[in-house]
């Protein structure tokens, strides 16, 4: 479960002065459901899921994140999630296994069961033929395959993704669509962000619209043409963020 | 504070940056092949360029000495010098290199040195210069054991003894161990290459480890796991300083080697002809003195090169902020050096300073205790201070996500 109150964030910026980036932020995600933040780069999506995996910290409002404090209880909240964005990059000169050993090692996943895990997630996603090779050496569907396999290794209640489609080619693409969805599946609570229409018009349970830090509209598909009136969710966005 | 988190963060980042050339490159090998590079190939090229410029026969020139023609053949006659025929243009010739040296014989010299009359033999050289400065020593040699012939037979002829120039000899005898001379002769070397091989060690691991990790966008990987930042700070920190320790330590031991190779060629160039029997003696136990004095050093330099290599964004701005650092430790190094600096409660609280002459004083065997307790202390002082200033700037957000 995720759920934030007001939740809000500046930035000192020393030509700008004060930016808000984000502000009075409400809203909920239950498990087994998808939530989509959907708006244009710059619109304060990344701010948002930045401070839902604490790694920023919120400046007003709270947010909630498996029943932990995001700003007082970060340890709690980083080991009940599972964090991918396209800046989550992986280390260079460690192999795919040895990345994922070692994120599942500082989530305290004991080594029996994490080897278990490894074998499991690496058989699930097809990472064997790739297990030993660096990172460097690896093609960038098989990057984000080992970035799912290090989300996934502590098996957390709640997925952030942060444009995880950005910059990849469809096949990728479709890999990290189809992992979204087993999520939801499983059970997880999931929120992603995407500028992306037609991702946020297959996926999401929810959809907020975000824009200059604020959420204008929030709802499902099916509410939003409804209130707008519209069918194609380009126009409901194009509606909402220039009325 | 976690200890597995620290270790577990240790040994990742040390597998990374064994794993890194660059970070081989200055943590093996710079240190092993620096030091043998200093002493035998400057050695064995120094050594090479004195032979040379000894077996080459300088061409000298005599001025006047016309009415002399006993010295002016005498001086012809040397095999160790060639004399061509005078011109008035010496100096412009000695400038150019065409030749070594010149003498300039006084009026009437045979005769003078006959009737024991005083006179002056002026040798012309380009000062600085190895060549000619070796055939000025040949003339001077020259005149010299001509003088204490004359003098001799001068003597003789009054049927006096060669005492009587020679009342006593002069001998300057060595009272220390071999420990302070080879101390005072290289003490204040050796701490200074460790301490700078510390430094020079642990820049590419703490830019690699913050810049670096920023650049390759695996920061907001690592800050999205559970560890907390001040762990994720001890386990940079610990991978920086032991890169530093191993580059000081394999510096020390290639030195230690070198020092056993170089010394023949050493012992060639200090002291050929005298006579001595010159040998390095460096206690194991100072050296080790030395490492434990270095240490807190070594964390001073692994904090602060962390803290500022994190407020770069890209791994060439980092480098251009350490880089300088460098040359801002070579300055106190060669303080140190400097005759005269010795260690006072004062220059005991300057960092690295303080390391480097309280190190020297050490390979030379003498102890100042209480100058020893004040330098650890002031040294664990502000390597403390630098890694608490490492551990706030992993807090800040506008550190950590600069654009």
């Amino acid at each position: 479960m995720i759920e934030t109150h007001q939740l809000g964030k500046s930035f000192h910026d020393p030509e700008r002065g004060e930016l808000r980036a984000v502000q009075d932020l409400n809203f909920r995600c239950a498990p087994g459901q998808i939530y989509g933040l959907l708006g244009a780069n710059g619109a304060g999506k990344t701010t948002t899921l930045r401070m839902l995996a604490t790694i920023l910290a919120p400046t007003e409002g709270r947010a909630t994140i498996a029943g932990f404090d995001a700003e007082t209880q970060g340890e709690q909240v980083r080991r009940n999630i599972g964090f991918l964005s396209t800046a989550t990059a992986l280390y260079a000169r460690l192999t795919a296994e040895e990345m994922v050993q070692y994120f599942g090692r500082l989530q305290g996943v004991d080594e029996a069961l994490l080897r278990r895990r490894i074998d499991e997630l690496f058989e699930r996603l097809g990472m064997n033929e790739f297990r030993r090779r660096r990172c460097d050496a690896l093609s960038t569907g098989m990057k984000q395959k080992v970035s799912i396999a290090r989300t996934l290794v502590h098996d957390p209640p709640v997925m952030i993704f942060d444009e995880p489609t950005g910059g990849l080619d469809v096949m990728a693409a479709r890999t990290i669509l189809g992992f979204i969805r087993e999520c939801r599946e499983r059970g997880k609570t999931v929120v992603f962000s995407t500028h992306v229409m037609s991702e946020a018009e297959k996926l999401c349970d929810t959809i907020g619209i975000i824009h200059q830090g604020r959420l204008l509209a929030e709802g499902t598909l099916a509410d939003l043409r409804a209130r707008y009136a519209l069918h194609d969710l380009e126009d409901i966005f194009m509606a909402v963020v220039q009325p | 504070m976690k200890l597995r988190d620290i270790g577990i963060i240790y040994r990742k980042e040390m597998k990374d940056t064994l794993r890194d050339r660059r970070a081989l490159i200055s943590m093996i090998v710079v240190p092993i092949l620096l030091m043998p590079l200093l002493t035998i190939g400057i050695g064995v090229l120094s050594a090479e360029i004195v032979g040379r410029a000894m077996e080459e026969i300088p061409k000298v020139m005599i001025l006047g000495g016309a009415d002399s023609p006993n010295i002016t053949a005498e001086l012809r006659a040397q095999s160790d010098m060639l004399v061509v025929p005078a011109g008035s243009d010496y100096a412009q010739q000695i400038e150019d290199k065409r030749i070594r040296a010149a003498v300039e014989i006084p009026p009437d010299f045979d005769a003078s040195l006959a009737a024991g009359t005083p006179s002056t033999v002026t040798v012309y050289d380009y000062e600085g210069d190895l060549k000619s400065g070796i055939a000025a020593d040949r003339l001077q040699k020259f005149f010299g054991d001509l003088r204490d012939r004359t003098v001799r037979d001068h003597l003789a002829a009054q049927r006096l003894p060669d005492a009587l120039i020679h009342p006593f000899e002069i001998r300057e005898q060595n009272v220390v161990s071999r420990e302070k001379v080879t101390g005072a002769m290289v003490g204040g070397i050796v701490p200074y290459f460790v301490i700078l091989l510390c430094l020079t060690g642990a820049i590419y691991p703490a830019i690699d480890l913050t810049a670096g990790e920023k650049e390759r966008g695996t920061m907001e990987t690592i800050l999205s796991s559970p560890v907390s930042r001040t762990d994720l700070v001890f386990g940079k920190f610990l991978t920086v300083l032991t890169a530093s320790l191993a580059t000081a330590f394999l510096a020390v031991l290639s030195m230690a080697v070198s020092f056993g190779i170089g010394k023949g060629l050493l012992m060639s160039l200090t002291d050929a002809g005298q006579g001595n029997d010159f040998t390095l003696t460096i206690n194991p136990g100072s050296v080790a003195a030395v490492f434990a004095m270095v240490l807190p050093l070594a964390v001073l330099f692994s904090a602060a090169l962390l803290a500022i290599a994190l407020c770069a964004k890209s791994y060439k701005e980092a480098q251009s902020y350490l880089q300088p650092l460098t040359i801002i430790v070579v300055v106190p190094g060669i303080v140190s050096l400097l005759p005269g600096v010795d260690l006072n409660a004062r220059l005991a609280l300057i960092p690295i300073l303080n390391t480097s002459l309280v190190s020297k004083e050490i390979l030379m065997g003498t102890y100042h205790w209480h100058y020893i307790a004040l330098i650890f202390i002031s040294s664990c002082v502000y390597a403390a201070a630098a890694l608490t200033v490492a551990v706030r700037l992993f807090e800040r957000e506008d550190v950590l996500f600069r654009t």
